[in-house]
C-alpha cells in the first residue's frame, strides 16, 4: 500500500521490455539499419501514444527521468529565459519537494520571489484569494493535481481557467494523478504538465513533460548534447525543433517503450473505472481507521483520491511503519517530501497507505485492524 | 526476529516517559540533531567542564526508537568523564552498524536493549540521533548542528 511512491509493473510492461532488448535494441534517429528502424519507430511510437494519453500531440511530448526532471526542464528553459529580477512564481503550500525546490534555485538564480497560495487546516487550497495573488509581476503558476501527502485533489481546470485570466502561465504537476484519473491537457487548459512514468504501471527513469506546442517552440535547450542539434560547429550550432530540441543524449528507449505500454495498459482498465476503486478503497479506510482511538486523518473529510494519511497520538509513523512491516504491509512514514506542508499542519510524520486497482477491500480492512494493533500495542 | 523484540518494555517506557527532558539553563552547549528523512528533532543541552559531562538533558520530537535512545543516554552519560562518554558514544555506533556481535564497555549497561535496532538498518538512525549531537558537543566545534544524511 505505498503506491503514491511506485507501482507495480504489469507483465505486459515487464515483457515489452525484454522483448525490446533481445529484438529491437539499438541507438534510436541514427542508425541507418533495419534495428534502429525499429526502435525509433518504437520509441516514437510510444511518443505518439503518451500524446493520446493526455490529449496532447506528439510534437508536444517531452521524454525526461520523471516529474521531477520535467520540473526542472521547466525551471531552467523557461524559467531563464521568461523570470527576471522582481518575478513572481505562484505555488501552492501542498507541493511535492519537486516542485519547490526548483522554484527556491530559479528565483535565487533571477533574483525573483516565490508566493504560495495558502492550505486550510482541513488540507484544502484557499483560492478564495487567488486573483489577488495571481496579479502583479507574476509569471508562472504552478501547482500539484493530487496531494501525495493529503490525497487532496485540486480543482486544475478551474485554477488554469483563472491564471489564464490573469495572464500567467500554468505547470501541472500530474505525478499522482497520472495513473489514476483521466488527465487531458486541453480539458485542464494548462502550459506544461509533469508526470513519471514509474507511478502509473511503467519503468522507473522514464517521465514526460508535456508542453503547449508554441511555449515548446520558442523555448531554448535544456541539455546540450547529440539528438538535439540540426548543425554543429566548432564555436556555434542550431537546434532541432521541439521536442528534440530537449532530449539531448541517447534516450532512456526502452523505458519510453515500457511508459506507452503502461498506457495501454491502464487505458484497458478505464482510467475513471480506476479513479472510482481507488475512491472506494480510501473511503472504506477512512470509515475503518476513523474508529481507532487516537487516530487523526489528514486530507479532506470529503473527496479524496485514494490515499490516506494518519498520524496516531501514541505512536511515531516511523513506528507505525516498521511495525506494520512486520505483518507484511508496506505503508510509507515520513514527511513524504512535503516537510512545509506538514510543518504547518503541526504533524513532523505521518503514516500513509496509498491504493491502486490491484488492491482490493479485504486488504484495506487487513490494513485497519494492523492499525489498531499497532494502536494498542503503543498506547 | 520479530518487532516486539525491539519495543522492549525498557524502550516504550523510556520514549513515553524520557528522563531529562527539557530545557537547562545553565548548559554550556546546546546541539541541535536532525533526522531529514524522517523529521526526528532533537536538541540536545550539555553542561560541559574541563572534564566531565556535568548535566544534559535534551527536548524534540521523534519515534520511539530515537526518543527512547535520548532519554537513555542521558541517563547512562551524566556525570561520566568526557573520554568515558566519547568512548560510550563511539560504541553505540559501533554496536549498530557492526554485523557480528561485539563486546560493549561495562558501564553500557542496559543500553543493549538497541542491539537489536541492527536488524532494522532504517532505524539505525533513529537510534544514534542523540549519541551523534553528543559527539558533537564533545567536538571541537561544538555547537555546529548534526544531521544524520551526513556521512559517518
Amino acid at each position: 500500500m505505498d503506491n503514491a511512491a511506485t507501482s507495480q509493473k504489469p507483465r505486459a510492461v515487464i515483457e515489452g521490455l525484454t522483448q525490446y532488448y533481445e529484438r529491437d535494441n539499438s541507438n534510436v534517429h541514427r542508425g541507418l539499419h533495419e534495428l534502429s528502424n525499429r526502435a525509433t519507430e518504437a520509441y516514437e511510437g510510444a511518443r505518439a501514444r503518451l500524446a493520446k494519453f493526455i490529449g496532447a500531440e506528439a510534437g508536444e511530448i517531452i521524454f525526461t527521468r520523471g516529474t521531477t526532471e520535467s520540473i526542472n526542464l521547466v525551471a531552467r528553459s523557461w524559467g531563464e529565459a521568461n523570470v527576471g529580477e522582481g518575478d513572481v512564481i505562484l505555488l501552492t503550500e501542498m507541493e511535492h519537494h519537486s516542485n519547490l525546490v526548483p522554484w527556491q534555485l530559479l528565483a535565487k538564480r533571477r533574483g525573483a520571489s516565490l508566493r504560495f497560495v495558502p492550505v486550510t487546516p482541513e488540507g484544502v487550497l484557499d483560492v478564495s484569494n487567488l486573483d489577488a495573488l495571481l496579479e502583479g509581476p507574476v509569471k508562472l503558476f504552478s501547482f500539484v493535481q493530487i496531494s501525495n501527502s493529503l490525497g487532496t485533489i485540486n480543482p486544475a481546470a478551474e485554477l488554469c481557467a483563472r491564471a489564464r485570466r490573469a495572464g500567467v502561465t500554468t505547470l501541472v504537476d500530474a505525478a499522482q494523478s497520472i495513473g489514476h484519473c483521466p488527465v487531458d491537457v486541453r480539458e485542464i487548459g494548462c502550459d506544461f504538465l509533469a508526470f513519471s512514468g514509474h507511478k502509473m504501471c511503467g519503468p522507473t527513469g522514464i517521465g514526460v513533460l508535456y508542453g503547449r506546442q508554441e511555449i515548446l517552440e520558442a523555448m531554448p535547450p535544456f541539455h546540450g548534447g547529440g539528438e538535439m542539434i540540426s548543425t554543429v560547429g566548432f564555436h556555434e550550432s542550431e537546434f532541432k525543433p521541439a521536442p528534440y530540441r530537449f532530449e539531448a543524449g541517447t534516450p532512456a528507449i526502452a523505458q519510453a517503450i515500457g511508459l506507452g505500454l503502461a498506457a495501454d495498459y491502464l487505458d484497458a482498465i478505464g482510467r475513471p473505472a480506476i479513479f472510482a476503486h481507488d475512491q472506494a478503497l480510501a473511503r472504506l479506510a477512512v470509515d475503518h481507521l476513523e474508529s481507532i482511538p487516537g487516530l487523526r486523518i489528514l486530507g479532506p473529510r470529503c473527496e479524496r483520491s485514494g490515499l490516506v494519511s494518519f498520524v496516531l497520538k501514541d505512536a511515531h509513523a516511523h513506528d507505525v511503519v516498521s511495525m506494520a512491516d512486520q505483518y507484511g504491509l508496506a505503508l510509507r512514514g515520513g514527511h513524504h517530501c512535503t516537510q512545509p506542508l506538514l510543518r504547518k499542519l503541526g504533524v513532523p510524520a505521518s503514516a500513509r497507505a496509498s491504493f491502486y486497482f490491484y488492491n482490493t477491500p479485504e486488504e484495506v480492512e487487513q490494513m485497519a485492524a494492523i492499525v489498531r494493533k499497532i494502536q494498542t500495542f503503543f498506547a | 526476529m520479530n518487532i516486539e523484540e525491539l519495543y522492549q518494555e525498557l524502550i516504550l517506557d523510556h520514549s513515553k516517559r524520557p528522563r531529562n527532558f527539557g530545557p537547562l539553563p545553565e548548559a554550556t552547549v546546546t546541539v541541535k540533531g536532525d533526522n531529514p528523512a524522517c523529521g526526528d528533532e532533537v536538541e540536545l543541552a550539555v553542561k560541559l567542564t574541563p572534564e566531565a559531562v556535568e548535566a544534559l538533558k535534551f527536548t524534540g520530537h521523534g519515534c520511539a526508537i530515537c526518543m527512547a535512545s535520548a532519554s537513555l543516554m542521558t541517563i547512562k552519560v551524566k556525570g561520566k568523564s568526557r573520554a568515558v562518554a566519547t568512548e560510550m558514544a563511539e560504541a553505540f555506533r559501533h554496536m549498530l552498524v557492526t554485523p557480528e556481535e561485539t563486546p560493549v564497555p561495562e558501564s553500557f549497561g542496559d543500553l543493549e536493549v538497541f542491539r537489536a535496532v541492527r536488524r532494522f538498518p532504517q532505524r539505525v538512525k533513529c537510534a544514534t540521533l542523540a549519541w551523534r549531537a553528543l559527539e558533537q558537543a564533545l567536538s571541537a566545534a561544538p555547537t555546529a548542528p548534526v544531521s544524520t544524511e551526513e556521512a559517518d
